[in-house]
């Protein structure tokens, strides 16, 4: 506790640092990563929808891959019905996984199979078991990853695809590896894809682009589950109000033609 | 007492009730009746717009309050949740998010609007001056709710913003712990936050309601800046001006959905989906786009001015930009209202308007950012080398030899100068060789530096010279005569072209 709370002043006191810094001195702006390439995604547009079988395929890369050090959070695995899963199938994912509950009558937690109803299971139990298993950095979660960066779907994509040895000259730290999308060049997440990393079920052959572009159509979705009604909601309020101005604005024009204004 | 006095309206309950309290005879007198300039153009729909976000604002608040937690452990997942589990609550925050963004866009326009018609003149002054009161209730409501969802950059705007009020000699630490509850942003802070947030916006519907009275009072103003003279000049506001602001207000609700529905984030900053993190600062802080004028100008001031440091001048010159629109009545000393009859005015509020989106585009900049492609310069010259060192510059890459060794270090060839006694008049024996390169050109600070003087030169020595040294046009007598009139509205006043409007 009063670690936390020394740390806490510490970034307090560091908060006035910053607004100094930015009154005074440049941000790293050189170090904010190469520009990723713009892909067409099936998820934009105004009427984009979510790709259902490529975000299927995601989930299992997620499951396969990513899950061992990236939570998911804000996901419920009842959630998994808007990409096309049935009931059965849900309860099956989600009892490969345990959850602790309780306490039960006797005052005890116990340990059960997660229900549909229970939100994503996380790879560790905490923040600090996260860093502490993966050489201090915390895997982020994954759940509003696309939302989180100004580059979107494009920059996930960069980043999964992006791996690559380091420029002539450009010495990698211990326990970092090099990727030129991310912000300084050094990402502590080792490559995560490799060619036929997982077994599509469809038959879909697993490269690593299209492993990347199913896991990102996935996240797409666990950053957006509302984007199909908002846009659907959206088109017909639209088109209402463009009516609705249009009468109104032809009812001000009646309304005023014998007024000399 | 007076509206007392009136002949109660309607009949049956409405009648029974008029009389007891003078509602309906409130509204038909103020709403209905009530005579309008005939002559206003489509930014005089800007009140109604007002208005109706300030109620949008509130309705969406209250039931996003509903699900909302105000606390550090909860903030970030209980705002995700009425995302994705409460019924149309991604309706509800988007809404109440981009109302935020549109809200200000409508303000903005409302006061450019008032500036360019001259609309905060006698007998408008304290009209305006409850305006800009409400603008700063707007500005603390809208940085507070942006502090409630918890993520990246409500944590670090809010810790770099109150942590601006430390700049104040002697009480400043003490205000910065009041408004954090403790001695860094966290819990206490995000829960009184939450409270004021929920408050001030009623405080701002008191001072609409104050608004809107000494607007009744004076009337309103009008594309011509002359009174009306009499009932030719004017029409009741209903039907009239409820059908025109219905109009307008549809369609900027319509540009508002679309922004909602189809691109809800497109004001918001991205790194706000991440949660506050308070050990890691984010490559940049910036606030929302509707505080970056003011941010602009809180950053260009990084010098010291006599004994005022950077810092606490930087925080005056912010403040004192929008106080400043406290006393904009007694700076324009120009009696003519509408920029239409002032020839010289008309040019400096477009500049001005220009300066005041510079600001803005400043404001989002990193300050030592180039503007455009920098000149390398490559300096060889020994003594020059010394000054720009010494000067503190940043090199690309800097080497030279001291004592036949090479040196990289700007720090370590800085300290053996000083230990020599060196400086850029006298090289000392044992530094030989050298070549510094950097670079040099307009960058986004010096910008800022001219875009905030620029705001406070329009203001303070622009706008009471133009009042003395500007010949306005002739005025119309009235506002029928150019409607009705056409061309004979100047030859009749020119005779007195001083004519108060």
């Amino acid at each position: 506790m009063g670690i936390v709370s020394n740390l806490r002043r510490a970034a307090a006191a560091t908060g006035l640092a910053a607004a100094v810094a930015m009154v005074s001195t440049a941000a790293l702006a050189a170090g904010d990563g190469k520009h990723p390439e713009k892909l067409d995604w099936q998820f934009e547009g105004l009427f984009g929808t979510v790709d259902v079988h490529s975000a299927q395929r995601g989930l299992q890369v997620y499951l396969e891959v990513c899950s061992g050090c990236h939570s998911l959070k804000q996901v419920a695995y009842r959630n998994l019905h808007a990409l096309g899963f049935t009931e059965p199938e849900i309860k099956a994912i989600a009892a490969n996984f345990d959850v602790i509950d309780g306490p039960d009558s006797e005052g005890e937690m116990f340990e059960r199979a997660a229900i549909p109803s229970d939100k994503f299971v996380s790879p560790f139990p905490n923040e600090e078991a996260a860093a502490a298993a993966n050489n201090g950095a915390n895997p982020p979660d994954l759940s509003l990853q696309v939302k989180a960066h100004p580059g979107g779907a494009n920059y996930i994509h960069a980043l999964l695809t992006g791996y690559a040895d380091a420029p002539e000259g450009v010495e990698v730290p211990e326990g970092s590896n090099y990727n030129a999308f991310f912000r300084g060049g050094f990402i502590a997440m080792p490559p995560p894809l490799f060619e036929d990393g997982v077994e599509y079920s469809d038959g879909t052959a697993a490269t690593v682009e299209q492993m990347a572009t199913d896991v990102v159509n996935f996240m797409q979705w666990t950053a957006e589950p509302e984007m199909e009604q908002r846009k659907k909601t959206g088109f017909k309020v639209v088109i209402f109000l463009i009516i609705l101005s249009a009468l109104l604005y032809a009812g001000k024009r009646k309304l005023w033609a014998n007024i000399d204004h | 007492m007076s509206a007392g006095n009136q002949q109660p309206i309607g009949n049956g309950l409405v009648k029974w009730i008029d009389t007891r309290l003078p509602v309906f005879s409130y509204l038909q007198k103020e709403y209905a009746e009530f005579q309008s300039p005939k002559n206003f153009n489509w930014f005089w729909n800007f009140g109604a717009i007002l208005t109706f976000m300030l109620v949008l604002m509130m309705i969406t608040g209250i039931f996003l309050a509903m699900q909302y937690q105000p606390n550090t452990e909860l903030a970030f997942d209980s705002v995700e949740r009425i995302m994705r589990d409460v019924n149309f609550g991604w309706l509800l925050r988007y809404m109440h998010a981009n109302g935020g963004t549109f809200f200000f866009i409508a303000v903005y326009i409302h006061m450019f609007r008032g500036m360019y018609y001259g609309s905060y003149k006698n007998p408008r002054e304290l009209l305006w001056i409850l305006g800009v009161v409400i603008l700063v209730l707007m500005m603390a409501t809208a940085f507070m709710g942006y502090v409630l969802p918890w993520g990246q950059m409500s944590f670090w705007g809010a810790t770099v913003i109150t942590n601006l009020f430390s700049a104040i000699p002697l009480v400043g630490d003490s205000i910065v712990t009041l408004l954090w509850g403790g001695f860094s942003v966290d819990n206490a802070t995000l829960n009184r936050f939450f409270a004021l947030h929920y408050l001030l916006p009623f405080l701002i519907f008191g001072v609409v309601i104050l608004h809107v009275i000494s607007l009744h009072v004076s009337g309103s103003n009008n594309p011509l800046g002359v009174d009306p003279k009499g009932p030719q000049d004017t029409v009741s506001f209903h039907p009239y001006y409820t059908m025109k602001d219905s109009a307008g207000l549809a369609i900027f609700v319509t540009i508002f959905a679309f922004f909602v529905f189809f691109a809800p984030n497109f004001f918001g900053e991205p790194e706000n989906y991440l949660p506050a993190a308070p050990l890691n600062t984010p490559a940049h802080i910036v606030p929302e786009w509707y505080f970056l004028p003011f941010f602009a100008i809180l950053r260009s001031i990084n010098f010291d001015i006599w004994f005022i440091e950077a810092k606490l001048g930087g925080v005056i010159a912010m403040f004192g930009a929008i106080f400043v629109l406290f006393i904009l009545p007694w700076l324009d000393k120009s009696p003519v209202r509408s920029a239409k009859f002032r020839p010289m005015y008309k040019w400096f509020f477009w500049i001005f308007l220009l300066d005041c989106l510079l600001l803005g585009w400043v404001g989002g900049k990193s300050p030592d950012d180039f503007v455009m492609k920098p000149t390398v310069v490559v300096e060889a010259e020994l003594d020059e080398i010394i000054e720009e060192a010494q000067d503190g510059r940043s090199f690309t890459s800097f080497k030279v030899v001291l004592d036949g060794k090479e040196v990289t270090s700007v720090g370590e060839f800085k300290k053996f100068i000083e230990e020599k006694g060196g400086d850029d008049d006298e090289v000392p024996a044992g530094f030989t060789e050298g070549e510094a390169v950097y670079e040099t050109g307009l960058r986004v600070i010096h910008l800022g530096y001219l875009s905030t003087f620029w705001y406070f030169f329009h203001f303070i020595i622009l706008l009471p010279l133009l009042g003395v040294f500007e010949r306005p046009k002739p005025l119309p007598k009235s506002i029928s005569e150019p409607v009705l009139g056409g061309g004979t509205a100047g030859a009749s006043a020119t005779a007195k072209p001083m004519e108060k409007a």
